[in-house]
């Protein structure tokens, strides 16, 4: 039983970071915000998948993706595209000169809809995508580059390009995509309303729950022989070659996982924004998520919860008040968390966090006398650090 | 191509490669300058577009002090800008190396993310200062209009003058790195930094230069770019994609390499454009350098060494 | 020429030569290696040394030649299939996981759960852990298990090493200079466990340090520019005028 649970959890600083996520996420925004910000926040969470893909790819693995939107854009375009037949009924679009086909189809001539489309008419087909294009996708690319031992920063070059390539023919393919402008108007699952409250708060939980689910799998793979030989690999990459692993294989695996998770992101944003465009694949937004993941800690897999968070509450806030800021802070931030805490926030909670559970075990001794064991725990985990 | 007699197919590919040259040119100078700081000190500079539209806003405006304050310049100032271009982007770029770069030498994917914060700081200080909207300098006379070669073929003048820019570049910057003993201290110091320092080369001294360089001719790019087009905030990013894709391409360490992939790029891309639309022909253009740098990831021209 | 018969030989080296852009950095070297056989390759820097193990292993690939081991051919085969198929090789500079325990440096070599599937599901029974405790006592590490292996004196490390080719019990074993910047004491217990790793497998050394290739060499082969310039016992390698000409004289 213990081992089950330190496989899922690591050690006890582990389960309690991440039973104070969950708290957070699953108890304390509900409670405090209303309809539309807790929207928000899920809207945020969504990109957390991505950034926890890239504690695991570049953190541990040492391979830094700047295309984790590819992901994340092929989960949520597949989502939207069997949202958009959905609501694209005959009845729906009768007034287009070929009713039964999404709108934007019409306006740019398309009389039938295109082979691609097609099974995307069936809800299951659609997760399905949802979970096995990106990966066989990303085993593609990996497979291509990892065998041929590149890696570094030729990796995040390619993997930059693809992403540009793929924006590039999303807005040039209007009549296939929906273009610049997305898919929009997404209205119903299955005939029910996903714009509603209700639906949204649904949405929310299913999210939370899944990306905790995501954290703890991931959990899993670190806490594995699998996870040693990644942070290995990082290292010292001949020495595992020369141990007889095949680390392309490794390499491969971490990145369809990645890809993965990214585009669980992708479909969960869809579902709750109510539409897809590319402004969600290309550079910026892929490398946006890097900074999430560097801000919260590239080591620290619920630190990158906290840092996607963080930096999209801080967008919001200055987009609203000073947008002309925000580029300016953004940039200071991608340079100082370079050049001054590498670890991100996690890391500065190794560093001076036990000063505070300090003062927090000196409380606890002040108000319950006796408990010493509580303390002496505390003290252990300070020299485990 | 079934629409085109054979004459205007030649014609078309004639002035789509003229119209590539220029692009061809830009391309270039911009992976000239992200060849010298990759190939020899092993940095990604993620704010290369940025420094190239520091020279095209450099351009800009002494384009417009000229033309407010000493208008009989105006047929001259455009190779002065070019000079400005050069030393005002090389020395932003020495900055940069001062005060980020160099704290980062070992730690490439770091010193990526550090550039592109940059690139982002850079870009609105742009749009701080010139606006959001794109300018362009008022280009001299002579610059304009085009050469009649046949009665079907107009060969623009701005394109041969950037190309002649672009050679001349070139030419300097090759005298520079493979003839000069200042080039042997750069070559010197990428191959063995230790070694380097030990034979008495100033080794941060060569990074900074070496850098400063770099950026002073993406400078040069962007006064070359003023005369194909208009500068925005972003335009940096635009190309970035397109340079790094010149330099992997090539080879990164080969001066040919660089030189052979941006004049196939720009050409690939400038003549797809007339058969299919721009966003196809890139799209084209870089999804077969992506399948080649797949099955042949050192690039073109990368030599064979012993490990 | 690939077709060539099979021998007794642990490995059997036929005409191997690789070039980097026309300079030959081996030459149609040929070498075997017996059963139980502990061979030294000497020879002054740049002679192809440390090139003939990356032949072997597979770090580099030959231009043209035979590398044969237990009848096996190497050269079109990839470094983890080398690894599998029998053959350790330590770097010359320690090659260990720094942040990683001494215990955990050796569990990840053991040879079990070596696919992405096996690594997620390996568990680090009875079996492991006494094959770890074995290993460790050999390499003279038992009481550092739990200590970071960055910490580890520089002849610790090296034997860190050695321990991690030893758990995956290697028919053949290719040392680079494994007792460079030790103190003589630690040279004296690398050539002890040098002799007893032997039994029962070869092992093939590179090494600089005269009076241990003294100690330990059954057989040594002096490399010269890529070629054989002398093969045999140490005495009379030690003779031979062409040997003290190009190494051995200054």
């Amino acid at each position: 039983m213990s081992f089950v649970y330190e496989k899922l959890f690591g050690d006890k600083k582990g389960m309690v970071g991440f039973c104070i996520l969950a708290a957070l996420i699953l108890v304390v925004f509900p409670l405090f915000l209303d309809s539309f910000r807790l929207n928000l926040v899920g809207k945020y969470l969504t990109y957390a998948f991505a950034a926890v893909s890239l504690v695991l790819l570049w953190g541990y693995g040492g391979t830094l993706s700047l295309g984790q939107g590819i992901f994340f854009g092929i989960g949520g375009y597949a989502m939207a595209m069997f949202l958009k037949l959905e609501a694209s009924s005959p009845e729906n679009t009768a007034i287009q000169s070929t009713p039964g086909i999404p709108d934007f189809m019409d306006w740019n001539q398309l009389t039938e809809l295109p082979m691609f489309w097609m099974p995307f008419n069936s809800f299951t087909f659609t997760i399905i995508a949802v979970l096995v294009v990106p990966t066989i996708f990303a085993y593609i690319i990996g497979a291509a580059m990892f065998k041929r031992r590149v890696g570094g920063v030729y990796f995040a070059i390619i993997t930059q390009v693809i992403s540009v390539i793929l924006t590039v023919l999303i807005v040039g393919q209007q009549g296939l995509t929906g273009g610049i402008n997305g898919i929009t108007d997404l209205r119903t699952l299955n005939g029910w309303d996903i714009t509603s409250d209700s639906a949204k708060n649904l949405f929310y939980f299913i999210n939370c729950f899944l990306l905790l689910g995501v954290i703890i799998a991931s959990r899993f793979i670190l806490t594995s022989k699998f996870g040693r030989l990644l942070l290995a690999m990082r290292d010292k990459e001949d020495r595992v070659r020369f141990s007889g692993y095949d680390v392309a294989n490794f390499k491969i695996f971490i990145f369809c996982f990645a890809a993965m998770i990214s585009a669980i992101g992708g479909a969960m944003f869809t579902l709750q924004v109510g539409f897809m465009s590319p402004s969600f694949v290309g550079i910026v937004p892929s490398i946006e998520m890097v900074i999430f993941a560097a801000i919260g800690g590239r080591m620290s897999l619920i630190g990158a919860v906290y840092g996607t968070l963080l930096i999209n509450f801080g967008k919001t806030a200055f987009s609203e008040s000073f947008p002309e800021l925000w580029l300016f802070l953004m940039g200071g931030l991608f340079i100082a968390v370079v050049m001054f805490f590498p670890n991100g926030l996690a890391g500065l909670w190794e560093d001076y966090g036990h000063h505070i559970t300090k003062r927090f075990a000196f409380l606890k001794r002040f108000f319950a006398k006796g408990k010493i064991e509580s303390t002496s725990v505390d003290g252990k985990l300070e020299g485990a650090n | 191509m079934g629409g085109y007699s054979y004459d205007e197919l030649g014609a078309i590919f004639a002035m789509q490669g003229f119209a590539g040259i220029s692009l061809f040119s830009v391309l270039l100078l911009m992976a000239l300058g992200l060849a010298i700081i990759f190939g020899q000190m092993g940095v990604i500079n993620m704010a290369h577009g940025e420094f190239m539209a520091a020279g095209a806003y450099t351009t800009y405006l002494i384009s417009s002090l000229t033309e407010t304050y000493i208008p009989a310049f105006m047929p001259y100032y455009f190779v002065f800008s070019i000079v400005a271009a050069f030393l005002v982007a090389g020395i932003l770029g020495y900055l940069a190396e001062f005060v980020l770069i160099r704290h980062l030498y070992k730690r490439p994917l770091d010193t990526l993310l550090a550039t592109w914060g940059l690139s982002l700081i850079m870009q609105q200080s742009y749009r701080s200062i010139f606006g959001a909207r794109e300018v362009s300098p008022t280009l001299p006379d002579w610059l304009m209009g085009a050469y009649p070669a046949t009665d079907m073929i107009d060969i623009p003048i701005n394109g041969m003058f950037v190309l002649g820019l672009t050679i001349f570049t070139t030419l300097a910057v090759f005298y520079l790195m493979f003839k000069s003993s200042w080039g042997l201290r750069v070559r010197a110091t990428t191959q063995n930094r230790l070694m380097a320092g030990a034979v008495g080369i100033n080794t941060k001294k060569v990074d900074r230069y070496t850098f400063a360089l770099g950026c002073g001719i993406a400078g040069m790019a962007g006064a070359a770019f003023t005369t194909i087009a208009s500068t925005g905030p972003t335009t940096g990013t635009l190309y970035i994609v397109d340079t790094f894709m010149v330099v992997v391409f090539g080879g990164a360490a080969s001066l040919f390499g660089t030189i052979a992939s941006a004049f196939s790029i720009a050409q690939a891309q400038s003549i797809l454009e007339f058969f299919i639309s721009g966003s196809m022909a890139k799209v084209f253009t870089l999804l077969t350098l992506v399948i080649i740098l797949m099955f042949k990831p050192e690039g073109l021209f990368a030599s064979k060494v012993r490990r | 020429m690939n077709m060539s018969t099979n021998t007794d030989f642990t490995l059997a080296i036929e005409d191997l030569t690789v070039s980097f852009d026309g300079f030959k950095a081996v030459d149609s070297l040929s070498f075997y290696l017996d059963k139980n056989e502990l061979h030294v390759v000497i020879g002054p820097n740049g002679a192809g040394k440390t090139t003939v193990l990356d032949l072997i292993c597979g770090k580099t690939k030959s231009t043209s030649g035979s590398i044969k081991f237990l009848n096996k051919e190497l050269t079109n085969l990839s470094e983890h299939e080398i690894v599998r198929a029998g053959v350790g090789r330590k770097f010359q500079t320690p090659s260990i996981y720094e942040n990683l325990s001494v215990m955990e440096n050796l569990e990840i070599s053991y040879p079990r759960g070596r696919g992405v599937f096996g690594s997620l599901m390996f568990k680090h029974d009875d079996e492991v852990h006494s094959k770890i405790m074995e290993v460790a006592s050999q390499i003279m590490l038992v009481d550092f298990l739990d200590t970071e292996a960055g910490l580890l004196s520089h002849g610790q490390k090296q034997w860190l090493e050695i321990g991690m080719l030893l758990i995956q019990d290697p028919q053949l074993l290719m040392l680079d200079e494994p007792v460079a910047g030790m103190s003589v004491k630690e040279r004296e217990q690398t050539a002890e466990l040098l002799n007893k790793i032997s039994q029962g497998r070869s092992v093939l050394v590179i090494e600089h340090d005269m009076e241990f290739v003294a100690r330990i060499a059954h057989k040594v082969t002096v490399l010269h520019q890529g070629k054989i310039l002398a093969a045999g016992e140490m005495e009379e390698v030690q003779k031979d005028p062409k040997v003290i000409e190009v190494y051995l004289g200054h």
